[in-house]
C-alpha cells in the first residue's frame, strides 16, 4: 500500500515550545486519518506541516514519496479546509470554488463548469452567484469543501472543519464527509479535538498530547485498548485503575482502563460503592461512584432502575473488560 | 431583612437620577441630544458656508466695474474653459493623480509590513514614524524641503559625492517636468506633495490590510496561487477600500493645496493658487468659487466610478 504522508522524526519548535516533537507518522493512501488531541497538542501544527504553512525544525516529511521540506504550499497538491473556512469575501461562491483553477490559468467556462460540479458534489447546486456573507455556517463549510476538492488533490486536510456547526448539522456532515471520502478515494487527514468525531469517521486515529503521538490505531484499538492513562481518559473518559487496585485483584503491576459502559451496577456480588451523583444523557445515565477511595463512572442505559444519590450499591464487570495499559510506566 | 443596601430594586440616586431613567426609557432622545451640536456645526457652519461659496459661482463679475453681478449665469463656468484656466485644471489634476498613484505604491509595502509583521514596540515605532511628520509645522517642512532640493542643497551635494550629478542633470533636462534645479521644477513639487500626503495613504491602507485575515493568504497559497497571484487576487482587492480612502485624501489635498506649488516648483499656477489669487488680489469671487467646484466634481466622479468598479464591495 502506498504511503500518502510520512513523517520521520519531525519536530517543529517555536522558541522553547515544542509544538511537534520528534513525530513519526504514516498515513496510507486513500485512508481517512484522524489526528485527535486537546488544544495545543500539536495536531494542527502537524496538519500545517503537511500543507506547507510550517516548515519542520528537524526531521523529514514525504508526501507520496516526494520530499516536502522547502516546497511552498502553492506547489503542493494538497488542499486544506480551514477551521474558519477562509472563503474570499470579495468573490462569489462560484469564483471561490474555481479559485485554484483560475490561478492555474484554466479558461473561465471550463473552470466554472468544474466549480458547478464541485458544488453539486457538496449538495449546493445553484449557489454559485451568492456571496460567502449570504451563506449559513453549514453552507460555507460545504463551499470550503468544494473549493478544496475542485482540484482533486492527492491529500485533503481538514482542520476542525465541523467545530463551528451545531450538533445536528455536525452529525449530518460527518456522514457526508465519510461518504465523500469513500467515493472520491482521496486521502483525508482530519484534525479534531472531539473524540466522538474521530472514532466515528476515521479508519485510523492518532492521539496527540504535548507535541507527541501517544497512540495510533483503529478506532476500536484506541477506544478498547488505550495504551496510556491519557488516551484512556481523553478518548471517552474511561475509568483508570491504579496499580495498587489492579495488583490486589489481578496480580499485575500495571495501570488498567475500564469503560464506563462495562461497569454493571446492582445489588449482587461485587465491590461496594457509593453513588455520588447522576447525569442524565438521554440514552444513558452516567453515574459517578466512589469505591475503595476510587472514583468510578458507570453508564446505565435508560429504562433500568437507578439508585438514589448516597445509596450504597455493588459494582462489577466482566474480567475481559479490564484492559492493562502497557504504554504507562 | 433590614438595610436599604440590599433592596432588589434600589431607588434613584443622585441629582440626575430621573434624567438617566428618562434617557433609558427613550434612547432616541439621548441620541438626538448628542447629535444636535455636531449636526448644527456640520450642517450650518461647515456645509452652509461651502454652499454659500458655491452659489457665488453662478454669479458673474462685471468686467468694467469689477463688481459682482447677482444674476444666475453659467458665464463664469465658461471662463474655466479658457485655455489659461483650463491648463491650471489639467496641471493640477495630473499632479494629484500622479501623487496619488505614487503614494499608493510607496505606502503599500510600509502598510503591509505594519499590518502583518509589526508587533509591540515595532508597531508603536511605525505609528510614531508615520505620524511624527504630521506633528511639525507644514510650512517648516516645506521650507526645509526647499533647502533640500535647492541647487546648493543637500541632495545635489549627495549626488555630487556619489558622482551621480549626471543622473540628476539628466532628470532635470527632461522637458516640462525638469528645470534649473529640483526646487523650481515639477519633480520637486511632486516629491514634496508625495512626502506631505504620504501618511494619509499609509494609515487607511494599513487599517484595511489589518482587516484581511491571515488565513485568506494561506488559503490562496494552499489553492496554488504564487505570492504575486495572492497579492493580485486576494490582498489588493481586499485592501482596495483602504486604498480608495487614502487616495481621497491624497487626491483632494493635492487638488486644493496652494502653498506647496507656490514655494516649490515653477511659477505656473495650480487650482489652489488660482482660487487664492482670484478671491484675493483679483477680487473675482465667482471665478474663485467656480474653481473650487472643480475638485468637488472630480472627487464626486472619482468616487462614483470607484463604487461602480466594486471598490467598496468588500466593506
Amino acid at each position: 500500500m502506498t504511503t500518502a504522508v510520512r513523517f520521520s522524526r519531525v519536530s517543529r519548535h517555536f522558541g522553547n515550545v515544542r509544538a511537534v516533537d520528534a513525530v513519526d507518522l504514516q498515513v496510507a493512501a486513500g485512508e481517512f486519518f484522524a489526528m485527535l488531541g486537546p488544544s495545543g497538542s500539536g495536531k494542527t501544527t502537524c496538519l500545517r506541516l503537511i500543507a506547507g504553512f510550517e516548515q519542520p525544525t528537524a526531521g523529514h516529511i514525504e508526501i507520496f514519496g516526494e520530499t516536502a521540506e522547502g516546497v511552498p504550499p502553492y506547489r503542493r497538491n494538497v488542499n486544506t479546509v480551514f477551521q474558519d473556512y477562509a472563503l474570499f469575501p470579495h468573490l462569489n461562491v462560484l469564483d471561490n470554488v474555481a479559485y485554484s483553477l483560475m490561478v492555474q490559468g484554466v479558461a473561465m467556462p471550463d473552470r466554472h463548469r468544474a466549480a458547478e460540479q464541485a458544488l453539486d458534489l457538496v449538495q449546493l447546486p445553484g449557489y454559485g452567484p451568492r456571496r460567502p456573507g449570504q451563506l449559513s455556517g453549514g453552507q460555507r463549510q460545504r463551499v470550503a469543501l468544494a473549493r478544496a476538492l475542485v482540484n482533486r488533490p492527492k491529500v485533503l486536510l481538514l482542520d476542525e472543519p465541523l467545530g463551528a456547526l451545531d450538533l445536528r448539522l455536525r452529525e449530518q456532515m460527518q456522514e457526508e464527509l465519510k461518504a465523500l471520502q469513500k467515493s472520491l478515494a482521496i486521502t483525508f487527514v482530519f484534525v479534531t479535538h472531539d473524540q466522538g468525531e474521530a472514532l466515528s469517521m476515521a479508519d485510523r486515529v492518532a492521539v496527540f498530547d504535548q507535541g507527541r503521538i501517544i497512540q495510533v490505531g483503529s478506532p476500536e484499538d484506541i477506544y478498547q485498548r488505550p495504551n496510556t492513562r491519557f488516551v484512556a481518559e481523553f478518548v471517552g473518559s474511561s475509568n483508570v485503575l491504579p496499580p495498587a487496585f489492579v495488583q490486589a485483584r489481578w496480580g499485575r503491576d500495571a495501570w488498567a482502563s475500564l469503560r464506563p459502559e462495562a461497569v454493571t451496577v446492582g445489588r449482587g456480588d461485587g465491590i461496594q460503592a457509593r453513588l455520588i451523583s447522576r447525569a442524565y444523557l438521554g440514552a444513558n445515565t452516567r453515574l459517578a461512584l466512589e469505591a475503595e477511595g476510587l472514583r468510578l463512572s458507570a453508564m446505565v442505559p435508560t429504562g433500568q432502575p437507578l439508585p438514589a444519590d448516597g445509596d450504597t450499591v455493588t459494582v462489577s464487570w466482566a474480567p475481559e473488560a479490564v484492559h492493562f495499559m502497557t504504554g504507562e510506566e | 431583612m433590614s438595610g436599604s443596601g440590599t433592596a432588589i430594586l434600589p431607588g434613584r440616586r443622585g441629582l440626575f437620577g430621573g434624567l438617566w431613567d428618562l434617557f433609558w426609557r427613550r434612547p432616541n432622545l439621548l441620541l438626538f441630544l448628542m447629535l444636535l451640536p455636531p449636526v448644527l456645526w456640520l450642517g450650518i457652519i461647515y456645509l452652509g458656508a461651502l454652499f454659500a461659496l458655491l452659489a457665488q459661482s453662478f454669479f458673474s463679475i462685471d468686467e468694467f466695474s469689477g463688481l459682482v453681478r447677482y444674476e444666475l449665469t453659467l458665464k463664469t463656468y465658461g471662463e474655466l474653459l479658457r485655455p489659461s484656466n483650463f491648463d491650471i485644471i489639467v496641471r493640477t489634476v495630473t499632479m494629484a493623480a500622479l501623487v496619488t498613484v505614487a503614494a499608493a505604491v510607496v505606502a503599500f509595502p510600509i502598510a503591509y509590513y505594519a499590518a502583518r509583521y509589526a508587533r509591540g514596540k515595532w508597531k508603536a515605532l511605525f505609528y510614531l514614524g508615520v505620524m511624527l511628520p504630521l506633528w511639525s509645522s507644514y510650512l517648516v517642512k516645506i521650507y526645509a524641503w526647499k533647502l533640500i532640493l535647492a541647487k546648493e542643497g543637500i541632495l545635489n551635494w549627495v549626488f555630487a559625492k556619489l558622482h551621480l550629478t549626471w543622473l540628476l542633470d539628466g532628470l532635470l533636462a527632461i522637458p516640462i517636468i525638469g528645470g534649473n534645479s529640483l526646487s523650481i521644477s515639477y519633480i520637486g513639487t511632486f516629491l514634496v506633495f508625495l512626502y506631505v500626503w504620504l501618511p494619509f495613504m499609509i494609515l487607511p491602507l494599513q487599517a484595511a490590510l489589518e482587516r484581511v485575515p491571515a488565513t485568506l493568504t494561506e488559503a490562496s497559497s494552499d489553492l496554488g496561487a504564487a505570492p504575486a497571484q495572492t497579492l493580485r487576487h486576494v490582498i489588493l482587492p481586499l485592501a482596495l477600500p483602504g486604498m480608495i480612502a487614502g487616495s481621497i485624501f491624497t487626491f483632494s489635498l493635492t487638488l486644493g493645496d496652494y502653498i506647496i506649488p507656490q514655494i516649490i516648483g515653477t511659477s505656473r499656477l495650480f487650482i489652489g493658487q488660482a482660487v487664492y489669487a482670484q478671491q484675493g488680489t483679483a477680487g473675482n469671487i465667482p471665478l474663485a468659487a467656480a474653481f473650487t467646484v472643480v475638485p468637488i466634481v472630480i472627487m464626486g466622479v472619482y468616487l462614483w466610478l470607484a463604487k461602480r468598479q466594486g471598490a467598496f464591495d468588500a466593506l
